[in-house]
């Protein structure tokens, strides 16, 4: 089956998480900046999907949407940010901030412009993607074993860190 | 505005790691500070899988360990937030200066 | 046009794989309005299933029986006065009920209710339906905290960590029965249709597969899902005598009945995947030991039997009426509900159509199962307290989801598993 109205979505769904992003980081209500970062996630699998990662977008949703935003909602609800609504928002050196940003940005598309021709640009057929949550398996419990271990004993230390940092009283 | 190439995806993902950076630096709000940092993670992970796109597969492979690793310093980043919390009463990282001189 | 719409009809597969949009959305429609059907069915059905196993008669007086008491609900949700809590959050509170319902609408894109009967085969289908119920637990958080509220907020906060907690064992669970789809051909499926047709070609149902390894691995995903969709008795977070309604406590009218319809959709979704996981979806029951052209032909009369004896149901009811004259209308009204179900079943007893609706009567049936075993847990089992919920997610269930996991491995994979030892030994 073909894509259909490809540039459509793209633009679509890269305005959406943009939009979104710019939402996170100017919201003065740290709900809303959350529920931003959520829309942004979503927005980000639609965007794996059409790169026919379909693995990738679903653990994006399960873990990033569900489990990791879930978590925050959960902080900033048990964190009380009444007081904090009335608050300055922005550090003193926001400008300096903004510039450092914006001149990172400028080296960012340098970098792109100068060494687009070592990659091809254009996209060739459409993968098949029937396989690609296999292939990922096959992938993640044969070449990259180890790093699979590592990543199960750091989110192990994660967890205890986590639950101890939590705790009243230890 | 045919077709949509690589160079399309990839300056989606520098423009979403500017506004996460802008986020890191500008913002006084620990919490808001760690959802930008997440945000410059997502950039991470599209520019990934845009090249696995042309690539292979461990693009995808990649980016599902960076998510993992996400989710831990998400976890531990929060419950430091908690503990700060529960000491200062206040998320703003620019009164986070009892060390300072 | 015309003829690429009609082409489809021939073709074996879903609307999806056949990229025909047309008949995406006529699916689509068909599924929206057989849940809405549903839940109301299931409205009706509860009050009065509830009723009877507590000794008394439930609604009587709205219609024959109360059949037409959820549509008096339905009428009286809709005019009732919206009621905004002062400082409430605004967008946050007109958009949670909308997420809710939208994640639970969602999640039967991908559900097959024969083998060209869903709207579309995702190659990570329950994948999908996975990740759709997590982003429902962010609906439930954001109706709680934006009530600006205690009862909805620690109701809110309850819900979705027990969410959270349980999503984990139905993970593990369904890991066991995808382990399973593995078997014959050494490549597994996340799709729906292919885990039932992996049943299909392994000639029996996940659930009796490796007796008991299977029917653990179903019995967790089982006490999983109740406590994913908040029903007894998990359902602390909403029950009345704890925290008056939990998150939806500040919700009226036509918001509740969102919470309502996604409550209750949420539920026929997790039994869908129960159903296709391990129940073998759309395949009729004793499709091995009870073979054969006379056996095919007998399990597809079932359909049409089954509505007639519901329409024989409705008409002793109609007869045991009281002989009064206030009466008679009701008994009219349930002679001619009588006479629709009777019809309905002497059209699916027709040949041609016989065929057609196999398969979506046995996922229904199946999934209708289910439904009555939620409405028997209500009316059985007493609350679990939150701490006493929690251990069970976390100290139980998970254990024995990831015991039952390794077990099915080590089971499904012994001839490898021996040879490698073997090997190792040598």
């Amino acid at each position: 089956m073909s894509p259909v109205a490809t540039p459509v979505f793209f633009y679509g769904l890269s305005i959406t998480a943009i939009v979104f992003a710019v939402a996170v980081i100017t919201r003065r209500n740290a709900v809303h900046a959350a529920l931003s970062l959520i829309g942004t996630l979503v927005s980000l699998a639609g965007l794996y999907l059409m790169l026919y990662a379909p693995f990738v977008a679903a653990v994006q949703i399960v873990l990033y949407a569900g489990g990791i935003m879930v978590l925050f909602l959960f902080v900033i609800m048990l964190v009380n940010l009444d007081q904090n609504l009335r608050q300055i928002q922005f550090n003193r050196q926001w400008v300096v901030g903004l510039i450092a940003a914006l001149a990172l940005g400028g080296l960012l598309l340098f970098v792109i412009r100068q060494g687009k021709e070592i990659f091809p640009l254009a996209y060739s057929a459409a993968l098949p993607e029937a396989a690609n949550t296999q292939q990922i398996g096959i992938a993640l419990y044969g070449h990259y074993m180890l790093a699979f271990e590592i990543a199960s004993l750091l989110l192990l230390v994660a967890m205890v860190g986590a639950v101890v940092m939590a705790k009243k009283r230890i | 505005m045919g077709e949509i190439t690589t160079l399309h995806y990839l300056v989606v993902a520098a423009a979403l790691l500017i506004i996460g950076t802008i986020g890191v630096l500008t913002r006084r709000n620990v919490v808001i500070i760690l959802m930008s940092i997440e945000l410059i993670l997502n950039a991470v992970n599209l520019n990934l899988v845009a090249f696995s796109r042309l690539y292979g597969l461990e693009g995808q492979v990649f980016s599902i360990f960076v998510i993992t690793d996400a989710a831990a310093e998400a976890a531990v980043g929060l419950g430091i937030i908690i503990a700060f919390f529960r000491n200062k009463e206040t998320v703003n990282v620019d009164e986070a200066d009892l060390l300072k001189w | 046009m015309l003829a690429s719409w009609k082409s489809y009809l021939s073709m074996d597969v879903t609307p999806g794989e056949a990229g025909s949009q047309l008949w995406a959305t006529v699916y689509i429609i068909a599924i929206v309005l057989g849940i809405s059907l549903a839940v109301i069915a299931m409205n009706w059905l509860e009050r009065k299933i509830l009723a009877h196993m507590q000794v008394r008669l439930g609604p009587m007086r709205v219609g024959p029986h109360g059949l037409l008491q959820p549509l008096a609900d339905a009428l009286k949700l809709l005019i009732k006065e919206d009621i905004i809590p002062a400082n409430a959050d605004k967008l946050v509170f007109w958009s949670a009920p909308v997420v809710v319902t939208m994640t639970a609408f969602i999640t039967f894109l991908v559900v097959p209710f024969g083998r060209t009967h869903a709207v579309t085969d995702m190659n990570i289908g329950v994948l999908f339906m996975l990740g759709l119920s997590s982003l429902g637990v962010l609906g439930i958080i954001m109706a709680g905290w934006s009530s600006n509220s205690h009862y909805p907020l620690i109701g809110s906060l309850r819900s979705s960590a027990q969410m959270v907690s349980y999503e984990v064992a139905m993970g593990l669970a369904i890991v066991c029965a995808v382990l399973l789809t593995s078997l014959p051909t050494g490549t597994g499926t996340l799709s729906m249709i292919g885990i039932v047709e992996a049943q299909n070609a392994q000639r029996t149902w996940f659930v009796f597969k490796f007796f008991p390894l299977g029917f653990l691995a179903f019995m967790v995903f089982a006490i999983a899902m109740i406590a994913e969709t908040n029903r007894a008795p998990f359902d602390l977070p909403e029950a009345e005598s704890e925290l008056v309604a939990g998150f939806h406590t500040e919700y009226s009218g036509f918001r509740w009945s969102l919470f309502f319809l996604a409550e209750y959709s949420a539920m026929l979704a997790v039994s869908s995947i129960a159903v296709t996981l391990w129940l073998g979806g759309w395949l009729r029951p004793f499709a091995n030991t009870l073979g054969g052209p006379g056996w095919d032909l007998a399990f597809s009369l079932v359909p049409g039997l089954s509505f007639l004896a519901m329409a024989a149901g409705c008409f002793l009811g109609a007869m045991r009426m009281p002989k009064i004259v206030q009466m008679r209308a009701q008994a009219l009204g349930l002679g001619a509900f009588g006479a629709l179900l009777a019809l309905l079943g002497l059209v699916l007893l027709a040949s041609g159509v016989r065929q057609r609706v196999q398969d979506i009567f046995w996922f229904v049936a199946k999934v209708a199962c289910f439904m009555y075993l939620y409405i028997w847990y209500r009316g059985t089992f007493p609350r679990y307290r939150f701490d006493q919920l929690m251990r069970v997610g976390w100290k139980v269930l998970l254990p024995l989801g990831l015991g039952v996991l390794i077990a099915t491995a080590i089971v499904g994979a012994r001839q490898e598993l021996g040879a490698a030892i073997m090997r190792v030994v040598r």
